[in-house]
């Protein structure tokens, strides 16, 4: 039980880096590989503030706008340079290996004795629930403090989910998802499409980065290594969210990105739990999104099945 | 109103695949006035209608448009200024948003985006009262994905995008070439009634000799980058396509004594 409370979280935490990459790869389709870079900024930029007795809450924000400026950096370097999309990423994601270790200092800092979010999350937990450190749900012993994060960041993930839901229903919006649909009819139509480049960058790695951070706090570490296989990780959460809902309106591919980032962390959950050897996560991440890149038809078969079963 | 003066355009230069795109065009063009521009393929006129939305920079020349140089101004700039339809009937619409967002989209051309909602009650009322006025049914399908509309319908409503916002200049790049003959016709029809209704300067490049005497007010012809004929007033009124025809035949019998002469040259002399 305090095994699927644990990956929902971690679900949860991941939807976020699914937005992120649903706003690169598939709005403005900018096969941005700042990604893995971005996560690791985002923790380490709130860590180090953690450690300068930054109240927490901000310097989250602040992780995750160091990211969003390393996405403008990507982009930057792609609009303005004309270097490839891909090495542009590439460059950027290899800097920042670099600079996260600078941020750092060291290549994991330790958050547990500092307050974070997770401080809050227990001073709420204790308003919720009492003092008790454990909750019973069922006859299964749960961390309260676990509970409450879960809950909460069920809600914030909402919450975000409805803001970028809205967000593209502007006139901002509608442009940005223009932009990835046909840039040149958008282009004749007055839209700066370099400048709306850099923004989609900025917003994507902005919530990559507070994916980040918030991992960060909620395992209680930052690492230099965090972010290694992020960027497939969220990809293939992207997949198996368009194949759930299974069309391409932005409101369902928010809503898929969400599930899919969830159902993904719950599948390995139960991969580990039958003995899976954890080490080999990342590989079979990796085979899931290649069989679902060259394999579409057999995997949109399967998930029209699952849909079929989920609405029976 | 358009001011085109000695424009060069070479795509790639200073390699074998240089192209000398434009030699020299200088065109004036009046307010209010329906220019059709004629020529063989490859002789220019995308890259004319291209020079003056800004699709790339001039080499040499310059482009005013109502007396303001936007020869500098990136595409996204002119946008302001300019309405525009495409040969392919999927450049002009984004095909995964619905005609509501598409149409959202052309009601800002030229002006800021903001946080605001695009599409309220009162601006989807009055955006398919639009589509409706062009009687061709679509108003019941505002929702749909822009992808499931036909060739025609799309290239109907890339028209009405390009002139929702009334713009200074229509660029049209023989947008009834890909469509079939009923659909062209349509198109003309929409074309000639909001070109008339709301009294646009318009350059429209058709590969139709019929279509360049029946419509609009002046005709110029391009060949090799130049512009190599101009008829406009009475002279364009009794315009047939056969005098149009014979100007082709002259130009293609001179230029073939230029290859005739060049290979000769090349003969006696390399
Ligand atoms: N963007 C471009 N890049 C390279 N060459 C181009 C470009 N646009 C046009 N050209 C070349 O310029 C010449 C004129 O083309 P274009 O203006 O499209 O002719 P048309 O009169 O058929 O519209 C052609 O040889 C074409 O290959
Ligand atoms: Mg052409």
């Amino acid at each position: 039980m305090t095994l699927l409370v644990g990956s929902l979280a971690t679900g949860l935490i991941l939807s976020l880096l699914a937005f992120g990459i649903l706003i690169s790869f598939r709005v403005v389709k900018f096969e941005d590989l700042t990604v893995d870079g971005a996560f690791t900024l985002g923790g380490a930029v709130m860590a180090t503030l953690v450690f300068a007795e930054f109240e927490p809450l901000r310097a989250t924000l602040m992780g995750a706008l160091a990211a969003g400026v390393a996405g403008t950096v990507t982009a930057t370097l792609h609009t303005r340079f004309k270097i490839n999309r891909l090495l542009s990423g590439i460059l950027v994601m290899t800097a920042l290996y670099s600079v996260n270790l600078r941020v750092m200092g060291k290549s994991t800092l330790p958050l547990q004795s500092k307050p974070t979010l997770m401080t809050y999350v227990h001073r709420i937990s204790q308003g919720l629930f009492g003092e008790g450190d454990h909750l019973k749900i069922f006859h299964w012993e749960v961390p309260s403090r676990d509970v409450t994060a879960l809950l909460l960041l069920f809600l914030l993930t909402i919450l975000i989910g409805c803001l970028l839901f809205i967000f593209f229903r502007t006139n901002l919006g509608l442009a940005m998802l223009a932009t990835g649909d046909n840039s040149r009819m958008t282009e004749s139509l007055g839209v700066n499409i370099n400048r709306m480049t850099v923004l989609s960058l900025f917003l994507a790695n902005a919530l990559i980065g507070l994916s980040g951070a918030l991992l960060a706090q909620y395992q209680g570490y930052a690492d230099a290594q965090m972010g290694v296989g992020m960027l497939v990780l969220g990809v293939a959460s992207v997949i198996l969210g368009e194949s759930l809902v299974g069309t391409r309106k932005i409101g369902y591919l928010i809503v898929g990105a969400f599930m899919g980032s969830v159902l993904f962390r719950l599948m390995i959950a139960i991969a580990l739990r039958w003995g899976l050897n954890p080490n080999d996560l990342k590989l079979i991440t990796a085979v899931f999104v290649f069989a679902a890149l060259v394999f579409p038809k057999i995997f949109s078969q399967g998930a029209s099945w699952l849909r079929g079963k989920i609405r029976a | 109103m358009l001011e085109v003066t000695n424009a060069h355009k070479t795509f790639f230069p200073g390699t074998p695949n240089a192209v000398h795109a434009l030699r020299g065009v200088d065109l004036k063009i009046e307010r209010g006035s329906w220019v059709c521009v004629i020529g063989t393929n490859g002789s220019g006129k995308s890259t004319l209608l291209n020079a003056v939305a800004g699709g790339f920079l001039l080499d040499e020349g310059s482009i005013r448009i109502d007396g303001v140089d936007v020869s500098k101004w990136p595409e996204y700039r002119r946008a302001k200024l300019l309405g525009r339809v495409f040969q392919d009937p999927f450049s002009g619409t984004a095909p995964s948003m619905t005609l509501f967002e598409n149409l959202a989209l052309a009601s800002r051309r030229g002006q800021a985006r903001g946080l605001g909602l695009a599409l309220n009650s009162t601006t989807q009322d009055e955006l398919t009262k639009c589509v409706a006025e062009m009687e061709l049914g679509l108003e019941n399908r505002m929702d749909n994905p822009i992808g499931s509309f036909s060739g025609g319908q799309r290239q109907s409503l890339t028209l009405l995008m390009a002139t929702l916002i009334r713009p200074r200049l229509l660029l049209l790049d023989e947008h009834t070439a890909a469509l079939d003959p009923r659909s062209a016709d349509q198109i003309i029809r929409l074309t000639k009634r909001s070109i008339e209704h709301d009294c646009l300067t318009t350059m429209m490049v058709t590969h139709s000799m019929q279509q360049a005497v029946s419509v609009g007010d002046r005709v110029i012809m391009m060949d090799q980058g130049k512009i190599v004929l101009d008829v406009s007033g009475p002279r364009k009124q009794r315009l047939r396509p056969r005098d149009l025809l014979a100007k082709f035949e002259e130009l293609r019998r001179r230029q073939q004594l230029d290859e005739t002469a060049a290979d000769m040259l090349q003969t006696q002399y390399v």
